[in-house]
């Protein structure tokens, strides 16, 4: 049997209050106050250096890995704190995957141990059958089922690279988190495969919250539902979310004038 | 031109024009050739004619030129009666000299000097190899004559003069290595880990200057420690198996941490993120992530381990001692050695001194053969499976 | 593939925690546990070579080897190790700097991999290989320019003489302790040898500086203080290397600074090698003090030349 590719899911929404990001003494990012809708692709644009990774990788405890990062405020998954004092980062990061800016498979894994690594990593004890259902419905999702069928044992890293970075996603996909995260997925990628991906991800809302950063305007005005403008007044000063709105009104009316400077292309 | 410790500053100079301060002169130096104008400060500025065709020696000059030595000291060694040392030594180093004088005639002072280091420099090096050479080669001619079934088969047991082989100082050789291993690996890896996954702050500074000292602690030292170490619990007269792989693990860790350290380095961070990134908590990610995608470098870095110790004389010498049958049991009395075995035979050789002499020159043989096949595998390895990070 | 309905899945998929909590803590003591242990092994050395030497430490002069006091019994000892590496030094540093300037400047790229490969094998080779062939080919062999020495330069206190007449000299002694430095010397400069920055040497090389002048304005000052902590890494090992000093070297005890006669000083760790099957009683601990001194030396040494490695890191 072929599983649908996408069943609508009820995703969950991320609200962040007060949030200040710290590299040691350094302040980041200040007072970021945002709520990230459900089933809806929210992108970051902002220029170089403002802060959208850092805000984007806090949003899954991802930020802390760095050491002396930390984080200040607080970051609800629908109403459960993620920051809170028993939360597990280990935990939060299971139900909010990450896609990164350059195509990272396991070099030592093949591409179905890739896509089930979520899975086999943490040890869960699944029926060989129920893990290939889970990977090639993953496979589906990230369109990449049919070019990689007759494959599957082979490693990873032998791919191209736009199939590299549909393959993160199929495994970030794997396990089934609530929220997808991506830094610039298609920055490392041909048109062509940016294409693929900015298809992709409009298919992925109907099961995911997708927030992601991109540094190119057609592809935020193109996939995503909402956009986040981030600033800075200047270096080492911290960045600010200047105003979020749906992504039409950003780029045809947006309420600030910094941000209408940005989108049309004047900076400062 | 002296190379001042001003120099050094440079290096991390962003003007790129203020770079090398001590070429003003040279610069100059390098026109003076075809600018002879411009010491007459001339009003109007004239520039020579191009000129790219120097007076340069063709390729084959210097090859010439030694050969052509080769040949004149071939007959000045010969009238006084020949000798092999005298003649090479005299060919290169009046080559040498030869290349510099008709150098400096065509092509003038600076070409000239350089020749004559860059002559220096290839010398030094062919010289440097030498002795690897004679020592292969010794070693093989002499290795053959008891490279034989009976070597590998027999141990000196109630042998006296001819016959007899190593077997007994094989199998020590490869326990009481291969228990140095199983100390040694786990504990280096696992402090790679610490170092490069974990540690932070004072401790991890002191481990890391420590590990490199380590590696330079004698390993007649490492065997002191050894033998310290048992006889203050088992009495002055303990030798065992065990005690020389205590003694050589001390000397093994550092190079494994070492290595394994180099390895966890260059597996790319984006790696750790991404299963991070999967929910994968911190233990597991290093486990099945970092080690395996390390794996092929690892491994590498402790086979050369064991190839640098596995022909360790000295701290056996003083913590395993000698004995002439087998003994398998590294915990249980005196065992024999490969290393020590060579260095026996040879010392002590007995009378007539010819066979055992002989047996010295197998054993060094087959430990050659050993350290040679080990570094091959590694190499091997790392083609293979040390690749998979980029 | 099987009939699971695959919306059953997020359960598979979401059931159970994960908590890395437990497993974390276990094996991040592991780690440390691990880096510990090293540490201690380090102190641990010292520290049962102090308890193992301490008899002979406080024993009277009678009772010790020789009759003397203990000072008496190390020194000349000392003196034959320093004596041995410091001619090992000066034999390999000028030699090793050469091989590395040729594998990193003058040899074609192609050629240069395979060719550090050869030296590699230099250090991979077992020091008592060397100490065979040192007795057995390079003594011998060098015989003819022991007794040149002797002849023509005999008025310098190093060429004193008699020469020996099988090579078991000390100058062949470091001579072969020069070769089997020499793979590490080469080794650490050669590799900040080749990061003296292009645009240095490319700078020079456009001011029409010759490859020599280019190598000794840019690459030779950019290495130097690699060049003086190599060769003190370099002395660290020649001070402790047992086995070749231990066959190759022909002993008499005497201080002596004549490198090519018969009667030479012992060296700390060959007289150790050679002496302790042999030992028992207080004599072993008398050993075991000179091992003390040679530990102290060799870890002053080494201390020395990472502190200057790690400072040159920095920078
Ligand atoms: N690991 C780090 N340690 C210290 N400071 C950091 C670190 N990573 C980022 N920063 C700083 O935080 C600020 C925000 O960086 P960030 O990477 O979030 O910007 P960005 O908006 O993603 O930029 P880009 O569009 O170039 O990716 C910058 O000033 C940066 O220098
Ligand atoms: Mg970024």
């Amino acid at each position: 049997m072929t599983a649908p590719a996408h069943t609508p899911v009820q995703a969950k929404s991320i609200t962040a209050t007060d949030l200040d990001l710290y590299y040691g003494s350094f302040l980041a990012v200040k007072g970021v106050n945002i709520t990230i809708e459900p089933n809806k692709v929210t992108a970051l644009i902002g220029s170089s250096g403002c802060g959208k990774s850092t805000f984007l990788r806090s949003l899954n405890r991802m930020h802390e890995l760095v050491p002396g990062a930390y984080a200040d405020g607080e970051v609800l998954l629908d109403d459960v704190d993620i920051y809170a004092a028993d939360a597990d980062p280990v935990q939060v990061r299971r139900q909010i995957g990450m896609v990164f800016q350059a195509p990272n498979p396991f070099p030592t894994m093949s591409i179905y141990d890739n896509v089930a690594a979520g899975l086999k990593l943490n040890s869960r004890k699944i029926k060989k059958s129920d893990l290939d259902a889970i990977v090639e419905r993953a496979l589906r999702g990230a369109n990449l089922w049919d070019e990689v069928k007759d494959r599957l044992g082979k490693p990873g890293m032998g791919l191209s690279g736009g199939q590299q970075q549909r393959l993160c996603i199929a495994r970030a996909t794997a396990v089934e988190p609530d929220v997808l995260l991506m830094d610039e997925p298609a920055s490392a990628l041909d048109p062509i495969s940016t294409l693929a991906i900015e298809d992709l991800i409009t298919e992925l809302k109907k099961e995911y919250t997708i927030v992601i950063v991109t540094h190119n305007m057609q592809q935020a005005s193109r996939a995503s539902d909402n956009t986040a403008f981030f600033n800075i007044e200047g270096t080492g000063k911290p960045g600010r979310l200047v105003e979020v709105d749906t992504t039409e009104k950003i780029f045809s009316n947006p309420t600030h004038k910094e941000t209408e400077d940005y989108v049309s292309g004047r900076f400062g | 031109m002296s190379t001042e410790p001003t120099q050094r500053e440079d290096v991390t100079d962003t003007d790129p024009n203020a770079d090398v301060p001590g070429l003003g002169s040279l610069a100059s130096n390098a026109h003076a050739h075809a600018e002879d104008a411009h010491t007459v400060a001339a009003p109007a500025r004239v520039r020579p004619p191009v000129q790219v065709a120097g007076k340069v020696l063709p390729g084959w000059a210097p090859w010439g030129i030694v050969a052509a030595t080769a040949v004149v000291m071939a007959g000045l060694v010969a009238a006084i009666g020949w000798n092999w040392a005298l003649w090479v030594v005299g060919t290169v180093v009046v080559g040498g000299a030869a290349q510099y004088v008709v150098s400096r005639a065509v092509e003038g002072k600076r070409r000239a000097t350089d020749r004559g280091f860059t002559y220096a420099i290839v010398a030094a090096f062919a010289l440097a190899l030498a002795p690897l050479i004679s020592l292969l080669y010794t070693v093989v001619s002499r290795g053959a004559a008891r490279f034989d079934g009976e070597f590998f088969t027999w141990s000196m047991r109630g042998v006296i003069g001819e016959g007899g082989g190593a077997v007994h100082a094989i199998y020590g050789t490869l326990i009481i290595t291969g228990c140095a291993t199983l100390i040694s690996v786990p504990i280096g890896i696992l402090a790679a880990i610490y170092l490069q996954e974990y540690g932070q702050g004072r401790l991890k500074r002191a481990l890391t200057f420590f590990v490199d000292v380590m590696t330079g602690i004698p390993s007649i030292v490492a065997g002191l420690f050894a033998f310290s170490l048992f006889s203050i619990f088992f009495g002055p007269g303990i030798r065992l198996g065990i005690m020389g792989s205590v003694a050589l693990s001390v000397l093994m860790i550092p190079i494994v941490v070492r290595s394994t350290e180099e390895m966890l380095r260059i597996v790319p961070n984006s790696l750790r993120e991404a299963s991070y990134a999967l929910g994968v908590s911190k233990w597991r990610t290093i486990v099945k992530v970092v080690l395996p995608t390390a794996l092929g470098g690892i491994v590498t870095g402790v086979v050369l381990a064991v190839a640098r110790i596995i022909g360790e004389t000295a701290p056996l010498l003083i913590t395993v001692g000698v004995v002439s049958s087998v003994n398998v049991n590294p915990f249980d009395g005196r065992m024999q050695n490969l290393a020590v075995f060579a260095f026996n035979s040879y010392k002590s050789p007995g009378v007539p001194p010819e066979p055992s002499i002989d047996r010295a020159w197998t054993a060094a043989l087959v430990l050659i053969l050993i350290v040679m096949v080990l570094n091959i595998t590694a190499r091997f390895i790392y083609r293979r499976f040390g690749t998979e990070i980029r | 593939m099987s009939s699971t309905n695959v919306d059953d899945l997020q359960s598979v998929v979401r059931g159970g925690p994960a908590r890395g909590g437990a497993g974390d803590r276990v094996f991040r003591g592991l780690a440390t546990g691990a880096g510990v242990v090293i540490l201690a092994t380090l102190a641990g050395v010292a520290l049962f070579l102090i308890v193992r030497a301490w008899p002979a430490i406080t024993a009277s002069a009678e009772d010790l080897p020789g009759g003397e006091n203990l000072l008496a019994y190390i020194w000349p000892l000392t003196f034959g190790t320093i004596i041995a590496a410091t001619i090992a030094i000066v034999i390999a540093v000028p030699l090793s700097v050469a091989v590395a300037l040729f594998i990193s400047h003058i040899a074609p790229r192609r050629i240069a991999q395979p060719m550090s490969y050869l030296i590699d094998l230099l250090a991979a080779i077992p020091s008592v290989i060397y100490g065979l062939w040192g007795i057995a080919v390079l003594g011998p062999a060098s015989v003819g320019l022991l007794r040149w020495l002797e002849d023509n330069l005999g008025w310098l206190p190093f060429f004193e003489g008699p020469a020996s007449a099988t090579g078991r000299t000390m100058l062949v002694v470091a001579a072969v302790l020069a070769v089997m430095i020499l793979p590490i010397i080469t080794a650490v400069t050669r590799s900040v040898f080749e990061q003296t920055p292009r645009r240095l040497q490319e700078g020079a090389l456009a001011l029409g500086a010759t490859r020599w002048e280019m190598i000794r304005l840019t690459v030779l000052p950019f290495g130097k203080s690699a060049i003086i902590s190599a060769s003190m890494l370099g002395l660290g090992r020649a001070l402790g290397e047992t086995m070749a000093v231990a066959i190759v070297l022909s002993v008499s005890g005497a201080i002596t600074f004549d490198l090519i006669g018969s009667g030479n000083p012992s060296t700390i760790a060959a007289n150790i090698a050679l002496d302790f099957p042999e030992s028992s009683g207080l004599a072993v601990n008398a050993l075991i003090a000179s091992g003390l001194v040679l530990f102290a030396v060799t870890l002053v040494v080494n201390m020395a030349a990472r502190t200057v490695i790690n400072r040159q890191m920095r920078i």
